[in-house]
């Protein structure tokens, strides 16, 4: 029975090709519920569970100081009080907690990440350029005047005219070229997520291939 | 104070974890793992605005009435059915992982799946060799395609048959040039850019100059 | 009838009738990001550990599952443990699906040889926390059966004591992985993607941030021939091959047309 009921709410979205219609938002809906519905379930019992629940339990029989975990619980449930106009000004602090926090704990790292390993990678050839074969010297600079005229491109602080109007051209197209690797890849990617389904009507619903 | 407050806390946060990352200390390390615990408690109760906020609009939609009220009614009846499936089995998780693979998954795909419709028939109609630039991202596009199928790898083993001074293996190797070497550089590019404006952004956050997560009202 | 109903008809056939017809093409060559992957493990000595983390749904499932069944066999065949986690609510059942499937087709112990360890929330604080204490996050497996049972979780306490972690992932957990697993604690990352953001992990590769990255269904497919174990991928990719002559055609059609209307006026 699941393979049925699976398949016909496969069909109810491709009837979106023919064209909008009931069947379809039918099928939208219920899909945006349950999603919703797998999702809250999660949360509580891999999030809340853990986290909190077990904590408070360990809290009141024998480990005090995991009752610590109460002052980010009553934060977190400030966020509650987006649904009391009158309170929803409260919201506020667990969104500067949760912001404040994950900002700062990102922020070196994502200049480490980002920024310096991604400079290092731009550079490192030219640091063993000995060991290089001429093939190889050539990516790496073409590498370096890739990154630097696309960056010239995304630079609109000065005006594009004489030399960086060309060098910003040269970085369009080391991103359209990206772009276009891109949309190969991409399309392999659909495909096969049509091949998944296609496979699942012809085999596990009808049967027709083994 | 309703918005200075926030502010202050935000600011104390990120300047705090910021610096710890600098601080190898024990204490250091005590505070640092004490805020991840918050900070993942606080964001459990997060996923509740996002909830909260989708059985709003759908219960005021039922309630308003008309032709997408029985929609709306379909979108809660499946959330509380997956829940009701859980709660009905907690131990085993039967009815919740049958809902999952065979009401769930099938609609996920498929969902996406008709992307590939979508994005054939945009290359037929809209991928026009224009400009010097959608020439070079046509080209690159089938160069890429071509390197990834075997079949194209298996024409140009054919071909090499025939014609004997071929290089071998080129699709492959034209494909993974591409994506190593033109590619790897607009990506890098644009990766320092995101670096960059997100250490902007970060610092504004924590500053207090960009506020527009707190929401307009009172100072 | 309107022209992209014809073409969302060639589409369809040009992935039914392949699948119908059982259309084949080995697999000859294999791309350079997924041989970084598949060497890397395959130079791991017995008893290394690989942490899976399932960071997809059902979606994606066509093009990642088949990976993550291959990099668990060529794990196992080496005798090389795994652990498997998930940061993504969907992946959850996914992971546990491929982790069951595999470590039974291959005679493994579950507690010794592999362990699945399920979902947690927190997304980048899991990352973080498993850095201090992996059990701090996972304090039991995916039954609820507490991790200090499993010999294979008493000798694995933070990344230190993992050699690998191989991140499976349709959205942008693989750069969280890098920003807070290998930047914070130098944990070796790979990556198995779908097609979709493949080319903007290229940077993470040459800057050394991942030891490679295996592509999506392409990938699943190398790496079935790199183990001499066709699945899935390996299908799949053949059904690709039609696919992919039909867009090509399209694309050089409509140019054509183009540059013919052009040439009219």
């Amino acid at each position: 029975m699941g393979v049925w009921i699976a398949a016909l709410l496969t069909l109810c979205i491709y009837s979106f090709l023919y064209k909008d219609n009931p069947f379809y938002k039918f099928a939208e809906h219920l899909f945006v519920g349950v999603a919703m519905g797998y999702s809250a379930v999660l949360t509580y019992r891999d999030g809340f569970v853990p986290y909190v629940w077990r904590y408070l339990k360990a809290g009141f029989t024998g480990e005090p100081e995991k009752l610590l975990i109460i002052v980010p619980t009553i934060i977190g449930i400030l966020f509650f009080m987006r649904f009391i106009p009158r309170l929803s000004w409260l919201v506020r602090y667990p969104i500067a907690f949760s912001l404040g926090l994950g900002t700062g704990i990102a922020l070196p790292l994502g200049i480490q990440a980002n920024i310096y390993q991604q400079m290092y990678g731009t550079l490192s050839p030219f640091g063993a350029l000995g060991k290089l074969s001429p093939f190889q010297i050539f990516n790496a600079v073409l590498m370096v005047i890739g990154v630097l005229s696309t960056l010239t491109y995304f630079f609109f602080s000065a005006e594009h005219r004489g030399g960086i109007r060309w060098v910003s051209r040269l970085g369009i197209i080391f991103l359209m070229i990206g772009f276009g690797s891109a949309f190969g890849n991409t399309v392999m990617g659909r495909i096969a997520i049509l091949i998944g389904r296609m496979r699942f009507l012809l085999s596990d619903w009808l049967h027709l291939v083994r | 104070m309703r918005q200075r407050i926030p502010l202050l806390i935000c600011f104390i946060c990120g300047m705090t974890m910021a610096i710890q990352f600098f601080i190898p200390h024990q204490y250091s390390q005590a505070l640092y793992e004490e805020a991840v615990n918050w900070l993942r408690v606080i964001a459990v109760f997060g996923f509740v605005i996002g909830l909260g906020t989708l059985l709003g609009i759908h219960t005021r939609r039922i309630r308003r009435g008309g032709s997408n009220a029985f929609y709306s009614g379909v979108l809660i009846a499946g959330l509380v059915g997956m829940v009701i499936a859980w709660l009905a089995d907690m131990k085993e998780e039967r009815f919740f992982d049958w809902l999952f693979y065979n009401v769930q998954t099938p609609l996920d795909s498929t969902m996406f799946s008709l992307l590939a419709f979508f994005i054939v028939s945009a290359a037929y109609r809209a991928f026009r060799a224009r400009t010097l630039e959608a020439t070079l991202l046509l080209v690159a596009a089938i160069l890429v395609m071509i390197g990834n199928i075997p079949i194209g790898n298996n024409i140009w083993d054919w071909l090499k048959l025939k014609v004997g001074f071929l290089p071998e293996g080129l699709p492959v190797k034209v494909k993974d040039w591409i994506l190593f070497n033109p590619n790897m550089a607009s990506r890098r590019a644009i990766y320092l850019g995101v670096g960059l404006g997100g250490v902007a952004q970060s610092l504004k956050i924590i500053l207090g100059i960009e506020r527009s997560h707190f929401g307009g009202g009172e100072e | 009838m309107k022209i992209r109903w014809f073409i969302y008809i060639l589409v369809a056939l040009a992935v039914a009738v392949p699948i119908l017809a059982k259309i084949y093409f080995p697999v000859k060559r294999v791309s350079d990001s997924t041989r970084m992957v598949y060497d890397y493990i395959d130079k791991l000595p017995e008893g290394s550990v690989v942490i899976f983390s399932f960071d997809y749904g059902p979606s994606t499932a066509p093009e990642l599952q088949p990976v993550a069944e291959a990099l668990l066999r060529h794990c196992f065949e080496r005798n090389i443990k795994a652990i498997g986690i998930a940061l993504w609510p969907t992946g959850k059942l996914l992971g546990q699906k491929a982790f069951e499937l595999v470590g039974e087709e291959m005679g493994k112990r579950y507690g010794e040889d592999y362990v699945y360890l399920g979902y947690r929330a927190g997304f980048s604080t899991v990352m973080l926390q498993m850095g201090e204490k992996i059990g701090k996050v996972f304090d039991m497996d995916y039954k609820k059966r507490p991790i200090s049972q499993f010999p294979l979780m008493r000798r694995v306490k933070n990344y230190k004591d993992i050699d690998l972690l191989v991140d499976l992932a349709a959205g942008d957990s693989v750069e969280a992985w890098i920003t807070y697993a290998y930047t914070k604690f130098d944990q070796k990352l790979a990556a198995a993607v779908t097609m979709v953001i493949v080319s903007q992990l290229y940077p993470y590769i040459q800057a050394q941030q991942l030891v490679g990255v295996i592509p999506g269904m392409l990938g699943a497919a190398e790496y079935e021939k790199l183990i001499d174990r066709p699945g899935f991928g390996m299908l799949g990719l053949s059904i690709q091959s039609i696919a992919h002559v039909l867009v090509i055609l399209l694309v050089v059609i409509g140019n054509v047309e183009f540059f013919l209307a052009r040439r009219r006026r």
